[in-house]
């Protein structure tokens, strides 16, 4: 105990620069920004302040992911308490890659949401709703950067407070937002805490929080029956939060009745960083080679994403709501990304993180899309979004190409997913996988199909015969978001190439989170 | 498996065991009270559960609260004879009460809200006015698409 003290009080501080603290200013930037903006309190300055925090935020990302593409690990110690004992930041590959989505996507919607909210939500509201959306912008970015268990559960609670309030934003429209957040704040707190129960079980088994020293000393001990309690409550609790098929109740009515912005900020991050936890506990803290972790991904997760990506695309196309088909699609393209984990190969999770990429930035198109038509014609009714294709051309465009990208045809950023998908289940030899997730994607080229015959088949009436093109501001992040969807398409060596280091790191198991720590000199402090 | 169940392993882990009945207590309460406001004191006790959990894996037998003595001149003294509960679990608790209680107001809060607009807290009461609503869209919507309802 005397050494500890003592110890504790001699530690070196390294004189470090600032880029060095780029892991922990990635949270910090919105994490400061989003009090400012109330203390300030000038409506004029809220949006601008909330951009420039999200924009700084996809900077830093973007340096990250440059620093750690190679195979390298950034280890950040939380002022200055070295890892196992203080907390710890630590950026690799696969988390790199989810921050960079996170901030990017956040800052395109950000771009949009300024006509977007200024329509759909009473201006007394407005800087309370962006200083809401940068702690919810906190709160994921930190779950995807921080190398600590129980850090995860702080930063996931933000996230998901602030994400409670986003949607209940929506009751200016429709007063079903209100029980849409409610029922979210049920289960996702249900979900939370039984993720807080599986830490509290690896904390009684190992003694400690740091997630790289947790894999280490699971792998010591092996299989026992708190670390299998500890798993089972942890798939379950961050399964709820990425709305796995049967735990996916609560976002259909959260997407349909959110603001569009919300939606399109919530769709393309928030159950992406779940399933990023997911992925850190199955692989980099409960190693694959755990019969528990086998079995589980084999026989409970592979049939569960099948189902998903069949029984949520069939109920998607029944929908008469272009924004709720969207939010069962979700759970659909949930599915397929479920699915390339559960095939536990490197070419697998490869696709896997692929497709979380591609999808965020697709869906992002998409509802960005229905945003710019209900801004013109009050709604995403089939029978109201009738004939837009000619009255509305640039907006209708962008969403074809966010359907086609959907769908998965061959030059669109889901193509380059799916058949990374299908690649490693005939690689694993299970070809009726593959022939599954090819047949699911002709489910989806019917309901995309319902949108396009309602967008450009029929004669637009009523408001729609006088809907034009929404402003620039709306326009540009949803073409900007589109054309990434096209560019992903061809250009494939950033997106594959950074998911399958990822994907090389995730399946390398506990050695992996261990590169970097225990040799101070990778460790930064300050 | 049942052999494990002798009288000493029951009494040993009754921290355990009380941690499992609030644990499904609550739970029980969140899935079967139709009132929202029960809804969260069922969530309420459910997350209480978890914090009992927590403390009780804290506890040391024989351990004092984790405080080192000192001498009048504030220097600290260390006896290595005396042992310290683990005071770390206690801290975690901290935090996940302060979410606790954040989730907890934010949930009244949207339920004061839900009162507002929709004149009711039960559960059965809103379900059905959210299903008429359903009912009509679906009728206007579905009947200008050709009649597919």
């Amino acid at each position: 105990m005397a050494t500890g003290t003592e110890a504790a009080q001699e530690v070196v501080h390294h004189a470090a620069t600032f880029a060095d603290h780029l892991p922990v200013l990635q949270v910090l930037v919105p994490f400061v920004a989003a009090p400012l903006v109330v203390i300030i309190g000038a409506r004029a300055l809220a949006w601008p302040l909330a951009f420039a925090a999200s924009f700084i935020a996809t900077v830093i990302a973007a340096v990250l992911m440059l620093g750690v593409i190679d195979g390298e690990v950034i280890s950040y110690a939380i002022g200055g308490w070295l890892p196992p004992l203080g907390i710890e930041y630590r950026i690799d590959a696969a988390n790199a890659f989810v921050l960079l989505l996170i901030s990017a996507i956040s800052t395109v919607v950000l771009l949009y949401a300024k006509v977007s909210v200024a329509d759909e939500i009473p201006e007394k509201n407005h800087t309370l709703f962006y200083a809401a959306y940068l702690l919810c912008l906190t709160g994921l970015l930190g779950v995807a950067a921080t190398g600590d268990a129980f850090n995860v559960f702080v930063f996931l609670e933000i996230s998901s407070l602030a994400t409670y309030v986003l949607i209940a934003q929506g009751s200016y429209r429709d007063r079903r937002a209100l029980t849409a957040a409610y029922d979210y704040l049920i289960m996702g707190t249900i979900g939370a805490t039984f993720f807080v129960i599986g830490i509290g079980f690896l904390y009684m088994a190992t003694g400690t929080l740091n997630m790289a020293d947790m894999a280490d000393r699971i792998a010591e001990q092996g299989s026992n029956r708190t670390v299998r309690a500890a798993f089972a409550f942890i798939v379950v609790g961050m399964g709820l939060k990425a709305a796995v098929y049967p735990l996916h109740l609560w976002l259909p009515n959260a997407y349909t009745h959110a603001p569009s912005a919300v939606t399109a900020f919530l769709a393309g991050t928030a159950t992406k960083v779940a399933i990023y936890v997911l992925l850190r506990f199955m692989f980099s803290v409960f190693h694959p080679g755990f019969a528990f972790t086998y079995n589980t991904l084999e026989f409970i997760i592979v049939p569960l994403a099948i189902l998903a990506m069949y029984a949520a695309s069939i109920i998607a196309i029944f929908q008469n709501d272009f924004k709720r088909m969207l939010a069962y699609s979700s759970v659909a393209q949930i599915g397929y990304i479920l699915l390339g984990i559960g095939l536990l190969t490197e070419t697998g999770l490869t696709g896997a993180i692929v497709h979380l990429f591609n999808h965020g930035i697709t869906k992002a198109v998409l509802f960005m899309g229905v945003g710019a038509l209900a801004l013109r014609v009050g709604g995403s009714w089939y029978d109201r979004i009738e004939g837009l294709g000619k009255t509305m051309p640039w907006t209708s465009a962008a969403i074809v190409i966010g359907g086609l990208s959907l769908i998965g045809v061959p030059g669109t950023a889901g193509f380059i997913s799916k058949w990374v998908l299908v690649q490693a289940a005939l690689e694993k030899g299970w070809w009726p996988v593959a022939l599954l997730i090819v047949a699911s994607s002709l489910l989806a080229v019917i309901y995309v199909w319902r949108v396009v015959e309602a967008l450009y088949l029929k004669a637009p009436t009523g408001r729609a015969a006088e809907a034009t093109d929404p402003p620039m501001m709306m326009l540009i992040p949803l073409w900007i978001a589109a054309l990434a969807c096209l560019w992903f398409g061809f250009e494939t060596h950033v997106t594959i190439g950074a998911a399958q280091m990822a994907a090389q790191e995730l399946l390398a198991g506990s050695t992996g989170m261990m590169a970097g720590a225990g040799d101070p000199a990778a460790v930064v402090g300050h | 498996m049942l052999s494990e169940f002798t009288w000493e392993f029951i009494v040993g882990h009754i921290n355990y065991w009380l941690f499992i009945v609030l644990m499904m207590t609550g739970l029980y309460v969140v899935v079967a009270r139709g009132n929202l406001v029960k809804k969260i004191v069922g969530l309420n006790i459910f997350q209480v559960s978890v914090f009992m959990l927590y403390i009780s894996i804290g506890k040391i037998t024989g351990g004092t609260a984790p405080i080192f003595p000192a001498d009048n001149q504030g220097k600290i003294k260390l006896d290595p004879e005396i042992i310290y509960s683990n005071p770390l679990p206690h801290v975690l608790i901290l935090t996940a009460i302060v979410v606790g209680i954040a989730t907890t107001s934010l949930g009244l809060a949207l339920i004061v809200r839900i009162h507002e607009e929709y004149g009711t807290i039960e559960e059965q009461a809103i379900l059905k006015i959210e299903q008429d609503i359903c009912r009509a869209e679906e009728q206007a919507h579905g009947e200008a698409m050709g009649g597919r309802v």
